[in-house]
């Protein structure tokens, strides 16, 4: 009963506060439409934000836990990595890309940024073989002589500098070693220490995120996961829209019975729960695959791929259907043009826009679908690491939450990892998609 | 006009708009007064600002949109700084906007009614009885079929001539002192604009309301307005009330305006007895499914000759030209190329035939492709049909560009959204060149552009057609259009041809009905048009009314 009071004194100092609050900046700044036209709802909402940061201040200089304190200032590091990163942007490259940096937001800067560590964990987690470099060069460099031939200079030039950059960081790489202090399935005699590298709270420097139920350094866990989990979502991904937006334009340019088959046999997969088919589906890979883990896991690849193309073959239909319309189209198809140049020179230059802000929500989707089946075992397989399996393996150290609160955070770290990164895309899908959908403010 | 109480007054007014990181200037100081019971004409181009002047004598800018400095009063209220409660307890009440399409403005989920009513409820005017029954006082005076029922109709069950007046009605809900009408008969055929326009008209007179009418059609305004102000790239060039200015327009730019319609090409000689022609559209019936459309068409177009064809929308003019190209298999009747019938499907149609009918859209924005630049626009046609590339499709494409009038080395690797309505239109005629074709059809080419605009594309086509001997079908609803392009006319009609010949004897009497109704809806800049053509007709004989007696 007490709490119920408390809270309507609480709703009570907000609402209060702001309309104070309203009423000074009504009076200091001589009735500025600002002030003068703000809702007391929003008034309100300024003091309730207020109170949250005086709350998260306190908690930070002199009750938080050790994990808040990084969380807080990994969020900086992470704010200030997006400043400086989208100042960057600003500051090299072609004008076009100049631009599109000085239209970012913080928040997708925030994600891209978050989205370039990850993938810098994901591809340096191990040693970098010479052989990659080398791989690198000879490949890098036909598309650097190319694009000198076919593009405008400026964008020739900075895909150049790109290309060398590249091969540079693997080179400084190669010589800098393995980002992850050990090996993903490197065992270690002491298991189950604790977070937070603090010998007095059951902690050991060597391990600053400690070791799981079987001595298995978590750290590099995570950065291996990043390689694992985040590597095989991309792919799957990207398998999933050239499954789909093939389909999906090739029944929105032809349309008639191949339309219906196509749609009708998408239907039925899509009215099967996506989670459960999986897992259906995966149980049966299993008996063929094996032991074989490698296998497993190609087969969990084409088999969430196919089932997410679904998804994807929708958007691609209806934002093809909306293109095949337009006179262009029309024009095309009455100089004789065939079906390969309708569908990759006309359609597609022009669904781009959504089909990429669908390629980062999916991609979520994806990730977290790879997390879940890993999670309940069928996913990818040890030794590798995965985040998804690690929240599991470590899972019942939540219930230590009341009294060891640094051990109860060894579960949290990689589904933290999952959460950082499913907000990064997001941030970035956002903006994408107020850009493609052409709205201002 | 002194005497009469001012109503709106705008002194010295800056609107900047912003696009990408800058903010530009689209009202360079602007000065309006508008008195009670006084119509004001904004014309100019598109751009010209005459919309976001309008919006701002309400008070309002769009997004993106600021005033910079400037003041806007209505009534004595300063509405630059009015608080957003002051601005809410006017708009709808006291000021009213109606917009270009009714269609999109009209919340489809809702009757017109309950549309009707919602501002005179909300401002507590009215009860919604009395709403109710004021709206169907207001749709009898706007001369709607049907006033009692056609209220509690949803917004897709009345056509949108009706809508339009529909649209009217509500503004005029709470009896404003201002309503601001915002091209509000630019997407009606001529036929319902003139009783859009007669019934606009007429109520702002009853009423004694203010009104700013924003439109590109200068005759339009000359029907409506007591004044008309001009404005070019957010100046103003000059106003003047409406006899004067048409009798004797000051300015330079003025003049170019009123001259636009004065285009005329030589008369042609007639065609040779038993010549053949570049396309004969044989007797064609056609269909969508199982709705019959097309009704046994015939018509010839010869070498070197346009032949415009009129009707309103929903004649079946722009279904002709789809059994032309193909995309509408004839269930009866053939399709002639110069005296050898075409296969029906385009797709069974060869290279060389395709080659030979080019077509040019009336929307240029989905005319061409928004990814792709005017060279490769141009030069895939160019490569497909000659086969040409490298260095020798670049020359080409240059050529065609000089063709159209525009520097090759400026607009050969811009994006269509770089380029202003005109010059995209260009581009579009230059790709329907680059097949060399020998016939091409023009569908509305000009209806999206301004007057100035159009005439320029109109004399490009003209002298591409002295040039390179083309035939055109040219699908238009303008007659204006039609009067200086034109060799021959077809008029159509639910699908039929009404009336056919050369030019000349069709704009001269004795006309079919229904080409002399055409004739008569379209208005002229003589400011008695209206007023002349409604005492010599009668409310009921004009317009679509006139149409369903036939």
């Amino acid at each position: 009963m007490t709490y119920i009071l408390y809270l309507i004194l609480l709703a009570g100092v907000c609402v209060g506060g702001g309309w104070v609050f309203r009423q000074s900046g009504q009076m200091a700044t001589q009735n500025a439409p600002y002030f003068r036209d703000m809702p007391l709802g929003v008034a309100s909402g300024f003091v309730i934000g207020l109170l949250a940061l005086i709350g998260g201040i306190y908690l930070y200089f002199w009750n938080g836990n050790q994990f808040f304190r990084w969380a807080i200032q990994g969020f900086f590091i992470f704010s200030v990595l997006a400043y400086y990163f989208r100042l960057l942007g600003q500051q090299l490259g072609t004008s076009a890309s100049r631009k599109l940096f000085r239209q970012m937001p913080m928040t997708a800067a925030f994600g891209m940024a978050t989205i370039l560590v990850y993938a810098f964990l994901a591809i340096f987690a191990g040693q970098v073989s010479i052989a990659t470099i080398f791989l690198i060069a000879v490949v890098g460099l036909p598309l650097v002589i190319y694009a000198q031939a076919y593009f405008t200079t400026e964008a020739a030039r900075s895909i150049t500098w790109i290309m060398f950059g590249v091969i540079a960081i693997f080179i400084i790489m190669y010589f800098v070693g393995p980002i992850a202090p050990y090996g993903q399935d490197q065992i270690f005699p002491r298991a189950n220490i604790v977070p937070g590298g603090d010998p007095a709270l059951g902690g050991d420097p060597a391990f600053p995120l400690g070791t799981d139920q079987i001595g298995r350094d978590i750290l590099s866990r995570l950065i291996y996961g990043a390689q694992n989990t985040v590597g095989i979502a991309f792919v799957t991904t990207c398998l999933a829209f050239l499954i789909g937006a093939t389909f999906g334009f090739l029944a929105a340019t032809l349309q008639g019975w191949l339309d219906q088959i196509i749609s009708r046999v998408v239907d039925v997969l899509m009215a099967i729960p996506a989670l459960i088919f999986a897992l259906l589906l995966m149980t049966i890979a299993s008996a063929w695959a094996g032991s074989n883990g490698a296998l497993l896991t190609v087969y969990m690849i084409v088999i969430i791929a196919v089932i997410d193309s679904t998804r994807v073959y929708r958007l691609a239909r209806a934002v093809g259907l909306n293109i095949v319309v337009m006179d262009y189209i029309e024009a095309a198809k009455l100089r004789g043009e065939g079906l390969g140049y309708l569908i990759f020179r006309e359609i597609l230059p022009n669904a781009t826009a959504p089909l990429l802000a669908e390629f980062g929500l999916r991609f979520c989707f994806v990730f977290l679908t790879i997390a879940s089946l890993s999670f309940l075992g069928v996913g990818i397989q040890p030794p590798l690491a995965d985040w998804g399996t690690m929240v599991r393996d470590l899972a019942q150290f939540i219930n230590y939450a009341a009294f060891a609160p640094q051990a109860a955070t060894a579960p949290l770290l990689a589904a933290g990892a999952i959460a950082l990164l499913t907000v990064a895309v997001n941030f970035v899908v956002d903006w994408m998609l107020h850009k493609s959908s052409g709205l201002k403010e | 006009m002194s005497e009469k109480e001012v109503l709106v007054t705008i002194r010295d007014l800056y609107l900047e708009g912003r696009t990408d990181e800058t903010w530009m200037p689209i009202i360079n100081g602007v000065d309006l007064t508008l008195h009670k019971g006084e119509v004001l004409g904004l014309i100019g181009e598109s751009g010209a600002g005459k919309s976001t002047l309008g919006l701002a004598a309400m008070g309002f800018t769009r997004d993106g949109v600021r005033i910079k400095k400037g003041s806007v009063e209505f009534d004595g209220i300063d509405l630059v700084n009015a608080s957003a409660a002051v601005k809410r307890g006017l708009l709808g009440k006291r000021i009213a906007y109606v917009a270009q399409s009714a269609a999109a403005s009209f919340n489809p989920a809702h009757k017109l009614i309950d549309q009707h009513s919602e501002a005179p409820i909300q401002h507590g005017v009215m009860a919604k009885s009395e709403s109710e029954a004021d709206g169907i006082e207001l749709y009898r005076r706007l001369r709607l079929p049907n006033p009692e029922q056609i209220g509690f109709r949803y917004p897709h069950q009345v056509s949108g001539g009706q809508l339009q007046r529909a649209m009217t009605a509500m503004a005029m809900s709470c009896r404003p002192d201002l309503i601001i009408f915002d091209e509000p008969t630019t997407a009606l055929d001529v036929t319902t604009q003139i009783e859009v326009l007669a019934s606009i008209r007429d109520i702002v007179e009853q009423f004694n309301t203010a009104a700013i009418y924003i439109t590109h059609d200068l005759a339009v305004v000359a029907q409506m307005a007591d004044n008309i102000k001009v404005l070019l790239k957010g100046d103003e060039v000059e106003e003047a009330d409406t006899r004067t200015m048409l009798a004797d327009p000051r300015e330079d730019y003025t003049k170019s305006l009123w001259a636009v319609r004065s285009f005329q090409r030589p008369k042609k000689p007639a065609v040779q007895k038993g010549a053949v022609p570049v396309v004969r559209v044989n007797h064609v019936t056609a269909a969508y499914g199982t709705t019959p459309v097309l009704f046994d068409v015939d018509f010839e177009i010869h070498e070197g000759r346009t032949v415009a064809v009129v009707g309103e929308s929903g004649s079946g003019k722009s279904t002709a030209a789809r059994c032309i190209t193909g995309l509408l298999p004839p269930k009866e009747g053939q399709i002639e190329f110069e005296g050898v019938a075409m296969p029906a499907d385009y797709r069974r149609r060869n290279k060389d035939q395709l080659r030979q009918a080019q077509m040019i859209y009336q929307m240029a924005d989905t005319a061409l492709n928004p990814r792709k630049t005017i060279g490769e626009i141009i030069g895939r046609p160019v490569q497909f049909y000659t086969g040409l590339t490298g260095n020798e499709r670049r020359r080409r494409v240059d050529e065609l560009l000089a063709e159209i009038e525009l520097e090759p080395s400026i607009y050969h690797d811009r994006l269509p959204s770089e380029l202003s309505g005109g010059q995209k239109q260009r581009v579009g005629i230059a790709r329907a060149l680059a097949a060399e074709p020998k016939f091409i059809i023009c569908d509305e080419v000009t209806s999206a552009l301004d007057q100035l605009v159009a005439e320029g594309i109109l004399k490009l086509l003209a002298r591409l057609q002295d040039t390179l001997g083309l035939s055109y079908m040219f699908i238009t609803h303008d007659l204006a259009t039609v009067k200086s392009i034109a060799d021959e006319v077809v008029v159509m009609k639910d699908g039929k041809v009404v009336e056919q010949g050369p030019k000349d004897e069709m704009f001269k009497p004795p006309h079919h009905a229904y080409t002399d109704l055409l004739l008569s809806s379209v208005p002229e800049m003589d400011p008695d048009w209206l007023t002349n053509l409604l005492a010599e007709r009668g409310v009921d004989n004009i317009g679509d009314a006139a149409v369903d007696k036939m």
